[in-house]
């Protein structure tokens, strides 16, 4: 491989971690809080509201329902009034986010859903509202599996990160499809597989050992 | 068995006394509440007095926990009242009840300790509900932990404990914020017999050290019979039955109270229970069931004396409920003199006994 394919590998690298990170912390940050919102609304739930839980649902599946790609595209004219332009690096990390947010929100939902109802029970009966609810144990019960969900959601984000190229944003995909596939640059092809073989291995070996450190379930 | 029926020395009604001189800690007024077409509470009133432990009792589906409930308002009723130390609650808005809820402490029958937090912390956890400061909540821990002999415990988490001692520290968590009641939700029923007794005798402890009312709810007349001062028996949403633990037990009205004390009381031997006859026999066997001071004296020995002719102790015994000698003795008489029976029998009841003509066997046994 040429210094400046090598160097061109290192930039995708950087690009590709950059996408995944930035819209990784975002559908954290939105995406826990939604899936808390849809355990509380829910029936018998501490915030219970039917009516909110369908409209937020509804949302969700609506957004999930739409292929990434074509997400990507029908995005442009959000990406555009938030980043300043529809290209690059930076544009994709908003249909990213937009995309992996409603995803994450209905992973932290199914590990939010497995705490058992005696602890949210015994924290009411301790005088506990719903914020301390939330604090003291929907949170840091479920955190394991928030956790490991968290790792699934960011090794989601690198294989869809790949196909904001379409957008020029670079990345390892974008890398893989220009010199691996188009102009048969075998070695780049191979390169960017190993990368990204190193990468989720690395993600799901830190995301596991995180998990076993927090769960005390014993 | 309480220490305050020792003191009291009062034989009739050991908490009667005490009661009346102070407030009822929850006062339940006919209590109603439905799911769909089963009552699960229909019509329940009931008090708990101050200091004392008071047992509930039924089968599964007779309305326990939804009347446990009602008492810290995680569960409403449908109408009636709920008076917690004079306070009507039932009408109370979440908010409202949460400063409340801070009086009664709760257990569970599955302990509902959070794993995430060590022992230190599922103690601590009331307090930091209330605001407390964290030195102060981990000195509280610490001292509560020792109370229930699990100091050695307090950096663990949940899950390496044994269910004993998880339920030790349900019981050091609920006292965390220094109730006025203990409600207690089948605590034991999770338990083995040995677990039992030790969480029981931990209860008591806290009853008597601490002055600390509590109301329990259980299906084994077991934990009834070891540590309450009252039982309340409810069936089908209602309280059949009610009373000192002692005078129940000698004298159950109710069928579902007969039943449930099977459990725990002698019974006929099954193999001669399926031998009786209606029509006389060889033998007759009688139930004689005794209490008080027909329980603590020389029952059997007088009545050989006094009356001549024979009777056999088939089967029988006598427990001591509340330092109440309470017992039942099954008796076979021979012979078909129905004046020899009718003697026995005019004997027994004039020492306060309750005789029952069970039947008759067409030979020995």
């Amino acid at each position: 491989m040429s210094p400046i394919l090598f160097e061109l590998l290192l930039r995708s690298i950087w690009e590709t971690v950059l996408m995944t990170a930035a819209s990784g912390l975002i559908s954290l940050v939105f995406g826990l809080p939604l899936g808390l919102a849809l355990i509380a609304t829910e029936r018998g739930g501490i915030a219970e509201s039917l009516w909110v839980n369908r409209a937020l649902g509804a949302v969700i599946n609506g957004f999930r329902s739409v292929p990434f790609i074509i997400l990507l595209v029908a995005l442009i004219p959000v990406t555009r009034l938030i980043v300043g332009t529809s290209i690059g690096t930076w544009a994709a990390i908003v249909p990213l986010s937009i995309a992996a947010t409603p995803y994450y929100a209905r992973i932290a939902e199914v590990s939010l859903r497995e705490v058992d109802r005696g602890l949210i029970e015994a924290a009411r009966a301790m005088g506990g509202n719903r914020w301390t609810i939330i604090r003291e144990v929907l949170v840091p019960e479920a955190l394991p599996g928030i956790v490991a969900g968290f790792t699934v959601t960011l090794v989601t984000l690198i294989g869809a990160s790949a196909m904001a190229g379409a957008i020029g944003a670079g990345g390892l995909g974008d890398l893989a499809i220009r010199y691996g596939y188009q102009r048969f640059e075998t070695s780049v092809m191979i390169a960017v597989v190993i990368v990204l073989i190193i990468l989720v291995c690395g993600i799901q070996w830190v995301g596991d050992r995180l998990v076993a450190r927090l769960d005390r379930r014993g | 068995m309480n220490q305050h029926i020792t003191a009291s020395g009062d034989t009739t009604d050991p908490t009667q006394a005490r009661a009346e001189a102070s407030q009822d800690v929850v006062r339940l007024v006919e209590l109603k509440r439905r799911f769909g077409v089963t009552a699960a509470l229909d019509g329940v009133s009931l008090t708990v007095r101050k200091g004392e432990i008071l047992g509930i009792i039924g089968r599964s589906g007779a309305g326990k926990s939804t009347l446990i409930r009602c008492l810290n308002g995680l569960e409403r009723p449908d109408s009636g009242e709920v008076f917690i130390e004079g306070r009507e609650i039932s009408r109370l808005g979440e908010r409202d009840l949460q400063p409340l809820r801070r009086r009664i402490g709760m257990i569970f029958q599955h302990f509902n300790l959070l794993s995430a937090k060590t022992v230190e912390d599922n103690v601590a956890l009331p307090l930091k509900i209330e605001g407390r400061p964290k030195a102060e909540r981990l000195k509280r821990a610490a001292e509560l932990l020792d109370l229930v002999g699990l100091s050695e415990k307090a950096k663990a988490y949940p899950a390496s404990l044994s269910g004993g001692q998880k339920q030790r520290v349900g019981i050091a968590r609920a006292l965390a914020a220094r109730p006025a009641l203990l409600l207690s939700d089948e605590a034991t029923s999770a338990l083995d017999p040995e677990t039992t007794r030790s969480i029981l005798a931990l209860l008591e402890d806290i009853n008597r050290q601490l002055g600390l009312t509590i109301l329990l709810i259980t299906h084994e007349m077991e934990v009834i019979r070891s540590i309450a001062d009252r039982v309340a028996v409810i069936d089908a949403g209602r309280i059949v039955e009610e009373g000192p633990v002692w005078s129940v037990f000698a004298d159950p009205r109710s069928d579902i109270t007969k039943s449930l004390l099977g459990a725990i009381r002698p019974q006929l031997p099954a193999e001669l229970a399926a031998r009786l006859l209606p029509a006389a026999g060889a033998e007759t066997i009688l139930r004689v069931d005794v209490a008080g001071e027909a329980a603590s004296g020389p029952l059997l020995s007088d009545l050989a004396t006094a009356v001549p002719g024979a009777f056999r102790l088939v089967h029988g015994g006598i427990d001591h409920i509340q330092h109440q000698p309470v017992g039942t003795l099954f008796l076979s008489v021979p012979g078909s003199d129905a004046n020899h029976l009718a003697d026995i029998i005019t004997f027994l009841k004039a020492r306060q006994a309750r005789v029952e003509v069970l039947g008759h066997v067409a030979h020995p046994v």
